[in-house]
């Protein structure tokens, strides 16, 4: 298969515009560490972006840095560190889950929408994506959005591309905003609930004044107890009375212990990487729907899933079934969608992944908007042809 | 008059009384509007010195009623404009005279709220106050909080991605929508997203937050609504130096401390704005900061502490702390009616642009230059946190010579947004107003992927047409096919 590096947003332009006179498909990659996230795609050729790489902009004032698409996201994070800064959205990193090697890129982390625990206060990554350069399916280099941090100027191209999975258009730069690093965090825990009991200790905290970043529920596993987390950040005093109010607030749930420094940081990241599934064969789903329909989602996988985490006070739900067959595909669509959410195959051979639905389509209507949207892209198919839905 | 409207088609004007009898058959009763001094109350918005008066009015009561109405006005090629209350500072709602304005003020009842999930659903005609005050009693807020909170809709904030003072902490529309009930222009009702934190497929709600109607009517809106702090403490900073002011605000962010709000008013502002709500503004000082912390009394006077200590550090002359109720409110009520209080004073228009912050003092020296080269005079209030600024050009709008005066300081305090890495427009939109500067931030590619997805969701572009793309701007003939 041929690969493409291009180093120039011209020569990535070039590549897609040879493409589409050629009627060849374009595969498009970062750093590879999501590879197995989507459909399969039918293409003669990969595109990469590895050789678009380094930090454009750091304005540490202003809140706000700038990277080519390629540049492996660890640059950025530790360039923000050492400034005290960091991507609010806390991306996931997916390699534990697929074992995969290789660096995330900034690129690929837009490209999928990429976030964490914090989102359920800070926002996704397409929440502090707040400028895009791309090239189009017609290979045309394009810019949307820009540096400063509010910007209503003409239609928001960067919310429209940020999770299109690479089937709109390739991005080459990506600026972000970016927010302070917390002076410390603590996560309260309860243990031994059940899953109505802990969504409902999750939503009482997430109602609260005290600003939870991370809002999360390890149901019972085996020996282990079930955990419900909750994370608060910010300068030491605020910390001290926070965590108080908040046992106080939680008291009916049970009794809170305090996790800090970096065993709490550990945990986040387990939950944020979904690590319960790391090194395992099961498929992985990743249902997101209203966090009060929690509990009675739980209940309806159960039969299938016998093992699941929650994040976002109950808002997103991994599942792990079986991978054999269609790995749940009817049933859990089914009850992702009774729950008023939907849900996303994001780990399962390549056999099954052809053949389900990996992404939820969108209801009738919405789906044929859906459409309007990728021809308005990528009229000739080129980019990532199948990796969402089927034919498109 | 310097923005250009076109030509009313005469092949719509002349199916007036079929679209009119058509409108009268799927809207009963006094829903639709037709007589002209009736129809006048729609002819403009918060751009006052442009204005038509529309073909007809129709306020519907209904998501069906406005499908069948874009069906309708589909068929006819009848340029429709929604409407929500009429509060745009861009002339993003003023009609033309071809056209059919649709209101959504008749549909402002709230349909759902769930605490368990912080969200609430509304029709698009409810008011921006009126969504956080169905929620106060149990201690929640609807976080977007522009100026004109309590006569703009959610329809318009949806359309137009409105901000607000608070935006710094909470993010402005874009991030506080979960779900969307749309009509499309050939009269479809979709439902986007609703109550999940997010939707599958390609991100709709975020292209449809900011398109300024563009791309279809919005008729029910589920938004997410947040629990308020404990307290909030606004406090006023007065300085004698414009950049003391600016270096204080990047301090503030450098060292890790991003307050609920950073408002600047300049020493016009200040006075204009106290003659108004007498709030207790510094009146001997060049420029003054509203730093605004959250939290209990203790964590409010710790951040404080460290925010005073770095004002210190630039000179800071009058450190004024709110301390009662009373004062807060009227600290805000104060900036909140600066558009309002330099309308007593003068004519004038209202800039949006947005800048890098580190700009900040060369650009308020930039502006000072141009407006003072037109020989007018400016206030000028920011979200200096975020950078984006509302210079108040001050004009009278009885002397026409002037008027274009005040537009051209406008364009030009605008071209200096963009040259400094900034943008046309932070939280006001396009409209009208700022069409024919899309040139200035856009190339002709950046431009033609916007309008190929106009022309992909609006194909004859009925959608309140001569607005945020310039006339002439690069456009497919028709949609694309998919492959």
């Amino acid at each position: 298969m041929t690969l493409h590096t291009p180093s120039t947003a011209a020569e990535l332009a070039a590549i897609v515009t040879d493409a589409r006179a050629a009627k060849t498909p374009l595969a498009v990659a970062g750093g590879g560490t999501r590879a197995g996230l989507g459909r399969p795609v039918q293409a003669a050729a990969t595109l990469s972006t590895a050789r678009l790489s380094g930090i454009t902009l750091y304005e540490p004032a202003e809140l706000v840095i700038a990277a080519k698409a390629g540049t492996p996201l660890r640059e950025v994070t530790e360039t923000l560190a050492a400034r005290g800064q960091r991507l609010p959205f806390e991306p996931m990193d997916h390699r534990a889950i697929y074992g995969a090697t290789g660096e995330p890129t900034v690129g690929g982390i837009a490209a999928a929408n990429v976030s964490g625990p914090a989102r359920i206060n800070l926002g996704a990554a397409r929440d502090s994506m707040i400028g895009l350069k791309f090239v189009n399916g017609l290979g045309e280099d394009v810019k949307s959005g820009g540096r400063v941090m509010k910007n209503v100027t003409g239609l928001d191209l960067v919310k429209a591309l940020a999770g299109s999975h690479g089937t709109l258009a390739v991005f080459h730069e990506v600026c972000f905003k970016v927010l302070p690093v917390a002076e410390g965090e603590r996560t309260l825990v309860i243990t031994g609930l059940p899953i109505a009991k802990a969504v409902a200790a999750l939503s009482a905290a997430l109602g609260s004044p005290f600003e939870p970043t991370g809002a999360a529920h390890v149901p019972a596993s085996g020996n282990e107890a079930a955990r419900t987390l909750i994370r608060i950040e910010g300068f030491a005093a605020s910390l001290a009375y926070r965590t108080d109010a908040l046992a106080k607030l939680l008291a009916p749930f049970g009794a809170v212990s305090v996790i800090d420094g970096d065993e709490g940081r550990a945990l986040w990241a387990g939950i944020r990487d979904a690590a319960l599934f790391a090194g395992t064969d099961e498929a992985v789903w990743r249902i997101s729907a209203p966090p009060s329909a929690a509990p009675a989602l739980a209940e309806r996988l159960a039969p299938l899933a016998p093992r699941m985490l929650m994040d976002w006070g109950g808002g997103l739900v991994w599942a792990g079934v079986s991978a054999e067959g269609d790995a749940g595909a009817k049933p859990i669509h089914a009850a992702a969608k009774a729950a008023g959410g939907y849900a996303t195959l994001i780990r399962a051979p390549e056999t099954v992944r052809g053949a389900v639905d990996v992404f939820a389509p969108p209801a009738g209507p919405a789906m044929a908007l859906q459409q309007r949207i990728k021809a308005s892209f990528d009229p000739d198919g080129i980019l990532n042809p199948g990796r969402m839905y089927r034919g498109m | 008059m310097a923005i250009a409207f076109p030509a009313p088609r005469a092949d719509v004007l002349a199916k007036r009384d079929r679209v009119i009898a058509a409108l009268k058959a799927i809207v009963p009763g006094e829903g639709v509007i037709t007589e002209e001094n009736e129809r006048r109350a729609f002819e403009t918005d918060a751009l006052t010195s442009y204005r038509r008066i529309p073909m007809v009015v129709v306020l519907p009561e209904t998501t069906e009623q406005v499908a069948a109405i874009m069906a309708l006005c589909h068929a006819e090629g009848v340029p429709v404009v929604a409407r929500g209350a009429g509060t745009s500072l861009c002339g993003g709602s003023i009609p033309q005279e071809d056209a059919v304005v649709l209101g959504v003020a008749k549909m402002n009842r709230v349909l759902d709220v769930n605490f368990s999930d912080r969200t609430m659903r509304v029709q698009a005609g409810i008011t921006n106050l009126a969504i956080s005050g169905e929620v106060a009693h149990a201690g929640f807020f609807y976080a977007p909080d522009p100026s004109s909170q309590l006569a703009c809709t959610i329809a318009g904030n949806v359309a137009m991605n409105s901000g607000g003072a608070h935006c710094l902490k909470y993010g402005v529309t874009a991030n506080n929508i979960l779900g969307l009930k749309l009509v499309t222009v050939e009269g479809e009702i979709v439902e986007i997203g609703g109550g999940a934190l997010d939707a599958p497929g390609y991100d709709l709600i975020g292209l449809l937050v900011g398109s300024e109607g563009q791309l279809g009517v919005v008729t029910e809106v589920t938004v997410r609504i947040l629990r308020q702090a404990e307290g909030a403490r606004p406090v006023l900073f007065g300085f004698r130096e414009i950049a003391a002011a600016g270096k204080t605000v990047a301090d503030i962010i450098g060292a890790g401390i991003i307050p609920v709000a950073i408002e600047y008013m300049d020493r016009e502002a200040i006075h204009i704005c106290e003659a108004f709500a007498k709030a207790g503004y510094p009146l001997d000082v060049e420029a003054m900061l509203i730093i605004e912390v959250e939290g209990s009394d203790a964590e409010m006077d710790a951040m404080l502490a460290r925010i005073v200590e770095i004002a210190r550090r630039h000179d800071v002359a009058v450190v004024k702390e709110s301390k009662s109720a009373m004062e807060t409110a009227a600290i805000w009520k104060g900036r909140k009616s600066a558009f309002g209080a330099t309308g007593r004073v003068a004519d004038y228009i209202c800039m949006d642009g947005t800048i890098p912050t580190g700009r900040l003092p060369e650009v308020l020296e930039g502006i000072d230059r141009i407006v003072k080269g037109y020989g007018l005079r400016v206030a000028n209030v920011f979200h200096a946190g975020d950078g984006n600024l509302h210079p108040l050009v001050m004009f009278n709008v009885n002397d026409p010579a002037e008027q274009v005066k005040a537009e051209h300081a406008g364009e030009d305090i605008l071209r200096l947004c963009v040259a400094v890495g900034g943008c046309l427009t932070g939280e006001h939109g396009v409209g009208i107003e700022k069409r024919d500067l899309m040139r200035e931030q856009f190339t002709e590619v950046d431009l033609l992927q916007q309008t190929r997805i106009k022309t992909a969701l609006d194909p004859k572009w009925i959608l309140n047409p001569a607005k945020v793309f310039p006339l002439d701007a690069p456009r497919d003939e028709a949609p694309r096919a998919a492959a």
